[in-house]
This record gives C-alpha cells, sequence and structure tokens, in this order.
C-alpha cells in the first residue's frame, strides 16, 4: 500500500521543529508500525538524508520504550496495543498518517520522536520501593497474600512507564502511571510500611516533574496498551487523603507533644 | 508547613476541596429544585409566597444567613481551586498535537472549565432578578410566584435560564461522577453504579428545573386573574 507520512522532526531539544510530508510505497500490511518507519529509514539514508528517530526495544510490547502519537491517539488506533505491536493491516491504501512525539512538559524532546522520560525515573526514586531484610533468602510463601490482592497487585505491575497515559491526558497527567506503581506495592503485604508516605512521595514527586491534574476523563485507561483501570488512581487518591492527615507523617518519628 | 496547607497546595488535595464543595453545591440546587416544586401546587402561588416569605422571616435568618455564607465559601473554594489547577494543566502541554482523536474523554468533561463559568454568570443574573429585583423583569417583593412567571415570560431570559440548565446538567454529569473517584470510593463491585448513581441525580435536578420556565412558556402556571 501507499502512504503519505506527516512526521514531526525536530533537530534537538532547543528547536522548533514541524512537520515533515514523506511519501511512502511499498507498505505491507505485515509490516508492525515500526517497520514501516524502518523501511522509510532506508529510504531516507540512500538518499543521504537523516533517518527518523524513535526509541524502540524489545518490539514485543513488553518495554515501554516505543511510542509515538498516531492520528491523535497514542500507540495508534487500536486498543491495548503498543506501537511496535500495531500493524499496518490496520491502515488502508492512500492513508495519511500523522506521527507526533508524546507530548508533556515532563518529557522534552530530545530528537524527532523521543521524548525523555527521565521524569517517570525520578518519580519512582521518590518512592517506588519497599524496604527488606537482606541477609539469607527468606522462606517461599512465607507472607501469605490473598488471591484478589495478588491479581490486583499484579494487573497494576503490568504497566511498562511508556508514558501514553501522559501523552493522552488532555492536562498532561501522570496519575495511571503514578497510581499504577502504587498499587502495584501498596497491595502488598511487603509494601505496607512505606504505603503512605509513598503516596506523598511519588504524588508530590510527579507535581513537581510539571505533570498535571486528574480530572477523571479516562483517556489515560482507555490508550494504556496495558490497560490499566483508573480505579487505581482512586486507590492513590485514598492513599494521599490519609496520608495527609496521619499525625506521624512528616514528625520524623517524634512522638506528638 | 502545616498538613493542611501541603494539601491545598497539592492538585489530590484541590481536587478534594472541589469535590466537597461541588457536592456541597450540588446539594443546594437540588433542594432549591424541590422547593421551587411548589410552583406547581395549583393555588395561584399561595403555597411558594408562603414559603418565600418563610424564608425571609426573622425566625428563618440563621438558616438563610448561614446558607448565603457557607454557599459563597464553597464557590470561592470551587472557583479558586480550578483556576489554579487549570493554570497547572495548560502548561502540563505547552506545545499541543496537530492531531487529536478523544477516545474516552468526552465533550462535557473536557468543557468542564467551560460550563463552569457560564453556570458562575447565570447564577449573578439568577440572583440580582429573583433576589434582588434588579434583572429588567417586573419584580415584586416576596411574590416569588409573580416574579417567576412574569420573569419567565420574557423569552430571552427563559432562554438563558435554560442554557444554564443545560451547562448544569454538562457540569454536573461529570462532577458527580469524578466526585467518587476523587475522594477515592471504587471497587469493581459498584464502579458501574457510579455512573448510573451520576446520570440519575442529574437528570433529577436538570427535568425539575426545566419544567419552571417550560411550563411559564406554554401558559400551564399563570397569574390568577392578571394577565402573565
Amino acid at each position: 500500500m501507499k502512504l503519505t507520512l506527516h512526521i514531526w522532526r525536530q533537530k534537538a531539544r532547543a528547536d522548533k521543529g514541524g512537520f515533515v510530508r514523506y511519501p511512502l510505497a511499498d507498505v505491507t500490511e505485515h509490516m508492525s508500525f515500526l517497520e514501516m518507519l524502518d523501511v522509510l529509514n532506508e529510504e531516507l539514508v540512500v538518499k543521504g538524508e537523516e533517518p527518523v528517530h524513535f526509541e524502540h526495544d524489545c518490539r514485543e510490547g513488553i518495554c515501554g520504550c516505543c511510542g509515538a502519537v498516531v492520528n491523535g491517539q497514542a500507540h495508534g488506533p487500536q486498543k491495548g496495543t503498543t506501537l511496535c505491536q500495531l500493524h499496518m493491516r490496520h491502515f488502508h491504501d492512500n492513508d495519511e498518517i500523522w506521527i507526533e512525539p508524546f507530548r508533556s512538559k515532563a518529557f522534552p524532546i530530545l530528537k524527532d520522536l523521543i521524548v525523555d522520560r527521565g521524569a517517570f525515573d525520578r518519580v519512582i526514586q521518590a518512592g517506588g520501593f519497599i524496604a527488606v531484610r537482606t541477609g539469607s533468602a527468606p522462606d517461599a510463601n512465607g507472607i501469605t497474600v490473598s488471591k484478589e490482592a495478588s491479581d490486583l497487585a499484579m494487573d497494576a505491575a503490568e504497566c511498562i512507564g511508556c508514558g501514553a497515559c501522559v501523552a493522552s491526558c488532555p492536562n498532561g497527567s501522570a496519575s495511571l502511571f503514578v497510581s499504577a506503581k502504587l498499587s502495584q506495592l501498596g497491595l502488598l503485604p511487603q509494601g505496607q510500611p512505606e504505603r503512605l508516605k509513598r503516596a506523598l512521595a511519588m504524588i508530590r514527586k510527579a507535581e513537581e516533574e510539571g505533570f498535571g491534574y486528574c480530572s477523571n476523563y479516562g483517556e489515560c485507561e482507555a490508550v494504556c496498551p496495558k490497560r490499566i483501570s483508573i480505579h487505581h488512581i482512586a486507590r492513590a487518591n485514598c492513599d494521599y487523603h490519609k496520608a495527609s492527615f496521619t499525625v506521624w507523617q512528616g514528625t520524623g518519628g517524634k512522638a506528638a507533644r | 508547613m502545616s498538613a493542611l496547607a501541603a494539601y491545598w497546595r497539592s492538585t489530590v488535595g484541590k481536587k478534594m476541596v472541589m469535590a466537597v464543595t461541588g457536592l456541597i453545591l450540588f446539594a443546594y440546587v437540588l433542594v432549591h429544585m424541590l422547593g421551587n416544586l411548589q410552583l406547581f401546587a395549583g393555588d395561584g402561588g399561595k403555597a411558594i409566597n408562603e414559603y418565600a416569605a418563610f424564608l425571609h422571616s426573622t425566625r428563618a435568618a440563621p438558616l438563610l444567613w448561614g446558607a448565603r455564607i457557607v454557599l459563597l465559601a464553597c464557590i470561592t473554594l470551587h472557583v479558586w481551586a480550578a483556576i489554579a489547577l487549570t493554570i497547572q494543566a495548560w502548561g502540563a502541554r505547552p506545545v499541543g498535537y496537530a492531531k487529536r482523536k478523544y477516545r474516552e474523554a468526552d465533550y462535557y468533561a473536557r468543557t468542564m472549565i467551560w460550563s463552569g463559568p457560564i453556570i458562575g454568570a447565570f447564577v449573578v443574573y439568577h440572583v440580582l432578578h429573583l433576589t434582588l429585583g434588579m434583572g429588567g423583569a417586573p419584580f415584586e417583593e416576596l411574590n416569588a410566584y409573580g416574579n417567576v412567571i412574569r420573569g419567565f415570560s420574557i423569552p430571552c431570559v427563559a432562554i438563558f435560564y435554560i442554557i444554564a440548565v443545560l451547562m448544569l446538567m454538562a457540569h454536573f454529569r461529570h462532577g458527580l461522577w469524578s466526585w467518587f473517584q476523587t475522594i477515592g470510593w471504587s471497587h469493581p463491585a459498584h464502579d458501574g453504579a457510579r455512573r448510573c448513581v451520576a446520570n440519575v441525580l442529574t437528570a433529577i435536578v436538570v427535568i425539575g428545573d426545566l419544567s419552571f420556565p417550560i411550563a411559564v412558556l406554554l401558559k400551564l402556571v399563570t397569574i390568577p386573574g392578571g394577565a402573565a
């Protein structure tokens, strides 16, 4: 099939950038979206032009590297799918495709379609960990976990941190990402000691990084390649409310006088 | 910094303030609508005018002024939090998309920040019209029945009212559902019911409020012995 691509090209973070139109022939419906871009890049290299820079790694939909906004939807038109797992059979001959990077103040564009998602790492550093006893290996199944809690925590743990939630949110909010990480730890017994402290730290860090607030649009859930539910956001809100008014928070362990 | 100040500074805290104040304002609109249903008592306005006289009596003054102070405080906090959150959200995406296709974020939800000010402007006019008598319509102190009918007989007054109620519908439809999510009330067993509760409550208020101007325009309620 023949396609017309409009791709955002930006040389560097400080560059203004703009759309460039690329006609592309000989695309087969069996190609993945990224393979289609590979074909374009080969053509560009042969012509001596700069190839389109895009991030990718596993191409199996599990690493969270790839992602772009395709025709106004993060990761393209297919639900529950990363960009690398989107195939060209979802497009038609003579389609025009607009490809833009994930847009957020907290995700500065490094080049073309590549954005710096370091803000997510800093949110994790702020509280996405648990305290563990080091030393000999603990007994297997020494800590009991209910099936329901385990299932929910694993659902949350599916988050690959791709950033599509931020890209799609009209407010540029990272609430789905943050809440998935909070639920993943906060639903399990191992995550309890820091549960409230973690909610405060990670939500505040996300705000500090420049992500917007949650308006409960549900757009994040609709584009999430892992279909993470917004009920995790409700849980995160609940933990945050509790944490804000729990006396021992911020007292540094000192007893109230 | 005190816990309360830190909470207010955070987006989750501001959303909670919006949820609590929004619910109080919704409850007021519901009660206000229910009280005004006395317009349909069919007694030439006796019931609703007695109700109005009671609300403005010395005995009910603490209730009236208590409600006015609470409502004003709620509106102030609701608007303040909304403006602060919106400015922050606009800053979160300095460069927008060339193409945008929404899957889930519906029109009602995305226009909350616009339906809000329209409702606010209407509330100002509504108070000028039916409380202070400065709305450019005939006004007689404590004759609620006559004021409502004479006011809504003017087409542009009725149309502005209807537009405002439709904005209210858009605002409540998303706001009431959003309320559950913001306070953290979510469970797979009753998540479906949250939408339903929000839609039913919205429908009750909207149908009730719309009935007033429509009944007046259709001359279903009239001033006995007098031309409207």
